[in-house]
């Protein structure tokens, strides 16, 4: 099966320590897998590398020769101004950023769109309201509900059911799956080791190198996890220049 | 009435120094407000005020080759400012001092140099003049000056308005779009700059965020909105200028602070009495809202 995404030996550092380094990884089209390691292990580095929000040290990053009009991607809630006074109608409309880009106006046919991906997440009637009005849960929807107007091939998605009740994670979740049926190519970080061995085929186990990677069953076994715990933990502020030379 | 008429209108019916005053800052007025409602949102006050600060040394090197020439003292504070800006940005990028405190430290040093350059030669009279600002020393270039920068900033903004929204809010979805967002936040910078240029003019280069910040601010206890909290920002400018330099004509006070302390008065009147967030709404205690 051909690959979405590969990465080879690709290094990503903040001043000079490795967030993650020397990843070699192959994710193949339609799959969908679950992005797990323990904290500060390099998982949402590796999503922000792979959109270019951190630049690479080293290594390459192949989206099998897609843009990024493909690839949709769902930032931590962290990363997003929260109070800052823009609407859910306006938010999701920023799907068809591929489209209209960032000078030209959205159509009724794209408002259409936006709606239609608002009332998909369960917000009808909110398209007015300001994101500083709803609940985490409700705003994780309408990041949702942007990715869904996006209608990427690859979909990113770094921690979507962080601080969320049961209900709003049960039909997040199923929207993922539904991406998955599409045959689209779906990495979501996760802390949930077992909704990662529930849900996703597939997972990525990361200790900032690359642990394991392949069937979640066997890549998140007991001796890997407790071999990605004792790598996180050994972090050495004064440590030498990696020696590992690019391949 | 023809009291009144002579105390409202008069100054500036009969002294072309009080309209051409006026006229610059209502141009002023409606070009800055939008810089100051994204100035409060990108929670950059503060460095917008260290950036206006650090206008003072490029001032200083057009009064030092032109005197008190205009276009010498705007071009040089023009490139002091983006100087400062992208230096701070340079070195909050490539070490781990945040943003601010490289502002900071950028305005000081530079305040401090403008400050030595100018006492070198020039006198105090100079100095204050820069400071403080001359409003109504405005000359028919300056007005031109100010009405070119209202006009590109208008259009600018109108042009980059939507990524910088995103940049604001979400900076991480442009680069995933693959949007360069340093590119609007650097046009923001200098449209910023360039209106506090038209500012120093009028109301000095200490409160040359005056009037376009202090609208703003009492703009955001009105609405919640972007493009309404402009549309607010403005008509409170336009009034302050207005009551400013009327107040400053009849107590013969300096116009660049009775502008800035009526556009303080309205932040004040707007932080009690404001439809959102104000004191007023925290203190009174409304009957819920169904559903």
């Amino acid at each position: 099966m051909s690959a979405a995404l590969s990465l080879r030996d690709l290094t990503v550092a903040y001043e000079r320590h490795p967030a993650i380094h020397h990843v070699t990884l192959d994710v193949a089209e339609g799959a969908l897998t679950a992005v797990v390691g323990p904290n500060g292990a390099g998982k949402s580095t590796l999503l922000k590398a792979v959109i270019g929000e951190v630049r690479k040290v080293e290594g390459s990053i192949d989206l099998a020769g897609r843009g990024r009009a493909k690839i949709a991607y769902l930032p931590q809630v962290s990363d997003i101004d929260r109070g800052f006074p823009i609407s859910v109608l306006e938010v999701v409309l920023l799907g068809r950023w591929a489209r209209i880009g960032g000078f030209g106006g959205a159509s009724a046919h794209d408002r259409h769109e936006a709606i239609h991906a608002i009332e998909a997440v369960g917000l009808r009637g909110f398209e007015r309201r300001p994101i500083s009005t709803l609940s985490a849960g409700q705003f994780q929807r309408v990041l949702f509900a942007r990715v869904l107007l996006q209608d990427a091939e690859i979909i990113l998605l770094d921690e979507p059911f962080n601080a969320i009740d049961a209900r709003t994670t049960a039909d997040l979740m199923a929207l993922v799956q539904r991406w998955h049926a599409d045959r689209r190519t779906v990495l979501c970080v996760l802390h949930d080791i077992d909704q990662a061995r529930a849900r996703f085929p597939d997972a990525i186990l990361l200790a900032r190198e690359l642990v394991a990677a392949g069937p979640t069953a066997e890549t998140l076994s007991a001796a890997n996890l407790l071999r990605a715990r004792a790598m996180a933990e050994a972090w050495d502020e004064d440590a030498d220049a990696c020696l590992r030379a690019a391949d | 009435m023809q009291a009144l008429y002579d105390f409202l209108l008069g100054p500036f019916v009969e002294f072309g120094f009080m309209r051409r005053a006026l006229v610059a800052c209502l141009a002023l007025s409606v070009g800055s407000s939008t810089i100051g409602v994204f100035l409060i949102l990108r929670r950059m006050s503060l460095m917008g005020d260290a950036l206006a600060h650090s206008l003072l040394p490029g001032a200083a090197v057009g009064f030092l080759l032109g005197g008190l020439s205009l276009p010498a003292m705007g071009a040089g504070g023009f490139a002091a400012g983006i100087l400062v800006a992208l230096l701070s940005g340079v070195v909050a990028r490539y070490t781990s001092l945040r943003e601010d405190a490289s502002f900071a430290a950028s305005y000081l040093t530079a305040l401090a140099l403008g400050v030595t350059m100018i006492s070198l030669r020039g006198s105090s009279v100079d100095l204050m003049h820069i400071l403080f600002g001359s409003i109504l020393a405005v000359d028919d270039l300056s007005l031109l000056l100010v009405a070119t920068t209202a006009t590109i900033t208008l259009v600018g903004m109108a042009i980059i308005y939507r990524p910088l929204v995103v940049e604001c809010f979400n900076p991480g979805f442009l680069v995933a779009m693959g949007e360069r967002g340093a590119i609007f936040h650097y046009a923001f910078l200098a449209l910023a700059v360039l209106n506090m240029v038209a500012a120093f003019q009028a109301i000095g280069t200490l409160m040359a965020l005056g009037l376009v910040l202090l609208p703003a601010i009492a703009a955001s206890f009105w609405t919640r909105d972007v493009a309404s909290m402009a549309l607010v920002a403005a008509p409170i400018a336009l009034f302050s200028s207005y009551v400013g330099l009327l107040v400053s004509f009849h107590s013969d006070l300096p116009s660049g602070p009775s502008i800035v302390l009526t556009a303080a008065a309205c932040y004040i009147a707007s932080l009690l009495l404001g439809a959102r967030d104000s004191v007023r709404q925290r203190l009174s205690r409304p009957a819920h809202l169904h559903g």
